[in-house]
């Protein structure tokens, strides 16, 4: 009888949510929206920036250079440039991210073992694109001085090679697709649980249901599984997205980082519970999420800035951040490929968060009106 | 043992005194009304009985069970109807019904004689989610959900409010036949002339008490001889009625006037007389008082003291 009670209130639930096109969308379809806009939109990677030339030698190797830059898929050349004035000019209009200056007599000093001399001017009103911008274009031209200095005459020198280990192409869908994974599951089981839970104390139809003999854990329980299946739902929806559109590779065992998820779904329930114990009305409830989940993880996460970046006090904030013990541990998992033993902290942290949550909650649920 | 028994309870808001040392007793298989103003206190003390709130001071019990110590036990024998409209808006008639009955423990089949007399005028909107029913319907949804898992004891606050008259009568019958099943009813109301409806009423004023009794006992409680006046537009005169030297009291009273009195020889042709005299044609009945004239008495009693 008490089984049947509770699955009476669990596909009650899950009319309410299936009858509200609003909560419809905002479960299934916005997660969809929202990967696809910070995958193409907010993208941080370097495709095909416009660079322009301004060439003092116009001989071959410096001709060389050019198509060698233009065809490494990082540049696009928008043309050569006539004098050092037209520089600002190609800025100012947008034309250029990039302006590589070519000194004279290029391919001779090159060929003569002397120092060839070039520059490299961005536009770093956006400093992190100019900084990479010019960082690529840097090591497009050292590796091909390289070939061409005083060739055929073998030299010692020190030659600098940097990797990006783990993400070599420096693509963004390595850091929004962990994110807005994070991001979504945040708002879906805590912010979606913790509304759906004071909506039935608005409604007034939690004093009917306080009155029943249903006891408060299966009240919350019920109130919650409709929303653990649709984090799942989303976590999958997520992760196919990450390989098919953004080609985002799985490195890490899948099983684990089904796991990792799950503690994390747990843990975001339990603060949505934890919300909806301390706010009586839905609008309360709703701008609590705002602020004690959505901008902390956005923010303090480490998903847009890195948390190594940021001023002391806010790196110490950030360790009480549910979401940031996610992403790292999403991170380690997902794209460094490595197992349990080096998420241990996360998982830890995690469990302790939840545990506190959980207990927290029950302290705090009113099986009265006050 | 008395159905609910309620013994020197007070409540406070902070400042605010909701209820101040009530004492009531209902008996088992009545229906007992509670009649206030709005901000009387009812909501308050049915939310204790009803184990949702805790008193400060004395208790209450129902079914002989404490409703601040044995809660759990209570909860689930109690039928509640709170004054809001707390069905789910985005469910049916019958799926509203299946799930207070489901959370209970019971099912629509099971206690379908409890609740034929309602249902069989929601029949016919049974695939209609709830929030797009009118009030009446509402209520009577609410009704049926609150009885399905058949309560020993039936709390309903303001089920009247907000619901059209013939709805209003309806919901008095079905409350009758509900009583005539043997389920003790506690029915709060704003409105006077429902008191009538019930075995024996509290009257409530700012968190107080100050009468128990049936409506017949009330009405005998009047102090004084009274009169009802017929004249059209007999409002324009009623300042200057009261200001008569036998007038104790005057006031409206659906379209005619009541007009009470403490000489108990003054006659209805008297009383004709006098009025004409000040030009007021009009036709003038010695009457019992009601109920609602000791309950109009009393009020005012009480906000002269």
């Amino acid at each position: 009888m008490a089984q049947g009670r509770f699955l009476n209130f669990v596909s009650k639930e899950f009319k309410h949510i299936l009858r509200d096109t609003r909560t419809l969308l905002i479960v299934l379809v916005m997660p969809v929206i929202q990967l696809l806009i910070f995958g193409f939109v907010i993208s941080s990677e370097i495709k095909n920036a416009d660079y322009a030339v301004l060439d003092y030698s116009h001989d071959y190797l410096s001709k060389q250079l050019v198509q060698r830059i233009s065809s490494s898929g990082y540049f696009n050349l928008k043309g050569y440039l006539n004098s050092f004035k037209e520089i600002e000019k190609a800025f100012k209009n947008g034309d250029a991210k990039l302006v590589l200056v070519i000194g004279s007599h290029f391919d001779r000093k090159l060929q003569n073992n002397r120092y060839a001399e070039y520059q490299i001017i961005t536009d770093a009103s956006d400093p992190n694109t100019a900084n990479i911008l010019a960082s690529y274009a840097q090591s497009i031209i050292n590796s091909f001085t390289a070939e061409h200095h005083a060739a055929g005459q073998p030299r010692a020198r020190v030659n600098i090679q940097s990797r990006m280990l783990y993400n070599e192409e420096m693509k963004s869908a390595f850091m929004f697709v962990p994110g807005t994974m994070v991001l979504i599951l945040m708002l879906v089981t805590a912010m979606m649980t913790s509304i759906s839970i004071t909506r039935e104390k608005e409604l007034g139809t939690m004093e009917v249901l306080l009155i029943s003999p249903l006891k408060p854990w299966q009240i919350v329980l019920g109130k919650v599984i409709p929303y653990i299946g649709i984090a799942f739902t989303n976590v999958t929806v997520i992760i196919l997205m990450g390989i098919t559109i953004f080609h985002l590779p799985i490195r890490g065992n899948l099983l684990l980082l089904v796991g990792v998820s799950s503690l994390f779904i747990l843990l975001a329930l339990s603060l949505g519970i934890l919300i909806s114990t301390l706010s009586s009305s839905q609008a309360v409830a709703m701008f609590m999420s705002m602020f004690a989940l959505m901008l902390p993880t956005i923010l303090l996460s480490g998903f847009i800035f890195p948390i190594e970046n940021m001023p002391q006090l806010l790196q110490w904030l950030s360790l009480i951040m549910p979401p940031r013990w996610f992403l790292s541990a999403l991170k380690t998992i997902m794209i460094k490929g490595q197992g349990l033993q080096y998420v241990l902290k996360e998982v830890l942290v995690m469990l302790l968060m939840t545990t506190i949550f959980i207990i927290l909650s029950i302290k705090k649920f009113k099986v009265r009106l006050e | 043992m008395p159905a609910i028994q309620i013994t020197n309870l007070s409540k406070a808001y902070g400042e605010v005194k909701a209820l101040s040392d009530i004492n009531l007793s209902v008996n088992g298989g009545e229906l007992f009304g509670l009649i206030g103003p709005d901000g009387a206190g009812k909501t308050t003390l049915i939310r204790i009985i009803t184990t949702l709130l805790l008193p400060d001071s004395g208790c209450a019990t129902v079914l002989g069970l404490d409703t601040r110590h044995d809660y759990k036990k209570l909860r689930g024998l109690i039928g509640y109807m709170p004054a809001v409209f707390s069905l789910y808006s985005d469910l049916n008639v019958e799926e509203n019904l299946n799930f207070f009955a489901g959370v209970f423990g019971t099912s629509v089949r099971e206690n379908y004689d409890l609740i034929k007399g309602i249902y069989h005028m929601l029949e016919p909107f049974k695939h209609r989610p709830a929030g797009k029913l009118s009030g009446g319907m509402k209520q009577k949804l609410a009704l049926s959900c609150a009885l399905i898992h058949r309560p020993k004891v039936l709390i309903l606050d303001e089920p009247t409010t907000g619901v059209d008259a013939v709805s209003r009568m309806e919901l008095w019958d079905l409350l009758h036949e509900i009583k005539d099943k043997g389920i003790t009813t506690f029915v709060s109301t704003a409105y006077m002339d429902e008191a009538k409806q019930c075995d024996r009423v509290a009257l409530i004023q700012k968190g107080k008490i100050f009468g128990v009794n049936s409506p017949n006992g009330f009405a005998q409680m009047f102090p004084y001889k009274l009169f009802a006046v017929y004249s059209s537009n007999i409002w324009l005169h009623l300042e200057s009625i009261r200001q008569m030297v036998v007038c104790e009291t005057a006031y409206m009273f659906g379209n005619k006037l009541h007009f009470a009195t403490n000489s108990f020889d003054l006659r209805a042709e008297n009383l004709r007389e006098s009025l004409l005299s000040m030009g007021i044609d009009a036709q003038v009945d010695e009457i019992e008082a009601g109920i609602e004239d000791y309950f109009i008495y009393q009020l005012s009693e009480k906000s002269r003291s």
